[in-house]
């Protein structure tokens, strides 16, 4: 393995390692840091970073992130910690479905809430037309079930199009006969 | 030979046990306290029009009237995860408080032998279900070490044990086919080590859960009076009473 020129060493693929509290704490080049992490779910989403105080943070292979409720030492080479929560690869960061269904619910920006029948095609893994006139990228879908607002996971929004990001391990059809269909 | 004829001796009225054995399994749910309250799992069930029904013992278990569980907003959102109510026993007895460690020896769900398309299984429902204080290593039980964490010993530990799985035969009528006597020592070999290992890992003071889905003394009552001999610990009691619905009630000691 070549050492980045900046003689940060790298990321590895079987361990997990906590993610630093800030830049000046880095020693793998290009790892996000807490405080980043924390900024992104408080400036896209609206989530209040109070909600990931007891919460470390991991990277584990290529640019995974994932949340631990918890504190452990690091590094640490086990099989996995916590669920996976963010994916920091490409430019514009994406939240795991799962993450979205477990700390969605604090979102109060960019949340995009369906109706019944579209949150049934959303989770069948089908691209849909919708209106929206809120931000495009990586939005938290959510539909309301049994009187509140309940995330579904992430949809991509561009040119007026939803493209649902559900895993496909995680689509369902969901054909129930649903008497309060909003 | 049949499995289950081996049980007449030890049990008063053998064919209600047999008449109990050939009653089909009712769809049960548990619900995920982490994501949603009783309350709101059963109005989301309400408003998809299936009928559901508490199972009285364990205020997160619901009877559900649908042979399709997993089809069902609840089990979209993680808010529901089908399981057999007596599968709820084991985490209720061994009941762990807030803050403490606890070593769930044989997580994976399913079968006897160990392989990584359970442990993946496993890594899919926590996430599914939200579950973030859990760690996952792929190791042997028999023999497992703490090394790879920061603490020397668990609070608590839950062996739920590959076994023959004869109690499964209102699942799968089939399950006793592969049974012989051989098999039952060999298994009970594996299950005696595991448990050790969780005595020798838990602190003293703290609490291990034996489980097995098998009727089978050789798995049961053997392995544990082997461990309390060979290991510094005492049985304790415990009891959770246990009402299936529709059914009577009994309580079961551990
Ligand atoms: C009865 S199942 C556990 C079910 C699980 N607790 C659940 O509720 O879904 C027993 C599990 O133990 C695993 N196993 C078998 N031998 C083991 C060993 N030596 N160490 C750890 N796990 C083992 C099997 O792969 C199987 O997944």
């Amino acid at each position: 393995m070549s050492e980045p020129s900046d003689g940060l060493a790298e990321n590895h693929g079987s361990r997990f390692d906590r993610l630093p509290a800030t830049p000046a704490e880095r020693e793998v080049a290009g790892r996000a840091t807490r405080e980043a992490v924390l900024d992104f779910w408080d400036e896209r989403y609206g989530i209040d970073p109070s909600v990931f105080a007891d919460y470390s943070f991991w990277e584990k292979g290529s640019r995974k992130l994932w949340a631990f409720r918890g504190a452990i030492d690091s590094p640490i080479a086990i099989e996995s910690l916590g669920i996976t929560f963010l994916r920091t690869r490409q430019e514009h960061w994406k939240p795991t479905t799962d993450a979205v269904q477990r700390f969605g619910r604090h979102a109060t920006r960019n949340v995009l809430t369906l109706s019944r029948e579209a949150a049934r095609r959303f989770v069948a893994g089908e691209d849909q037309a919708i209106e929206w006139d809120g931000d495009w990228g990586y939005l938290i879908v959510a539909h309301d079930l049994a009187g509140e607002r309940e995330p579904l996971g992430v949809g991509l929004y561009l040119h007026g199009e939803l493209r649902s990001q559900i895993p496909k391990g995680r689509r369902r059809e969901l054909e129930g006969v649903d008497v309060d269909e909003p | 030979m049949d499995v289950l004829s081996r049980y007449e001796p030890l049990i008063d009225d053998f064919a209600a046990f047999e008449a109990a054995c050939e009653r089909p399994l009712p769809s049960v749910v548990r619900v995920n306290g982490i994501k949603a309250t009783p309350g709101r799992a059963r109005t989301a069930l309400d408003a998809e029009g299936i009928e559901h029904e508490p199972c009285g013992w364990h205020p997160g278990l619901l009877e559900l009237d649908t042979d399709h569980p997993g089809r069902t907003w609840g089990a979209f959102h993680g808010w529901l995860h089908g399981q057999e109510e007596v599968s709820a026993l084991p985490a209720t007895v061994c009941d762990p408080e807030p803050g403490e460690r606890v070593w769930a020896a044989c997580a994976a769900p399913g079968g006897k032998d160990r392989n990584l398309g359970r442990l993946s299984a496993l890594r899919f429902n926590a996430e599914r279900l939200g579950v973030t204080s859990m760690a996952v290593t792929n190791r042997d039980a028999r023999n497992y070490s703490l090394n790879p964490f920061d603490f020397d010993e668990f609070d608590r530990a839950l062996c739920d044990v590959p076994c023959s799985c004869e109690g499964t035969i209102r699942k799968n009528p089939d399950a006793p086919e592969q049974w012989s006597l051989g098999y039952l020592d060999e298994i009970a070999s594996t299950q005696e080590a595991i448990l050790r290992r969780a005595i020798q890992t838990t602190r003293p003071g703290g609490t291990v859960v034996y489980s097995t889905c098998t009727f089978a003394p050789e798995e049961n009552e053997a392995v544990l009076d082997r461990a309390l001999d060979r290991e510094d610990c005492s049985s304790g009691r415990a009891s959770a009473s246990i009402r299936a619905c529709g059914e009577p009630s009994g309580s079961i000691p551990t």
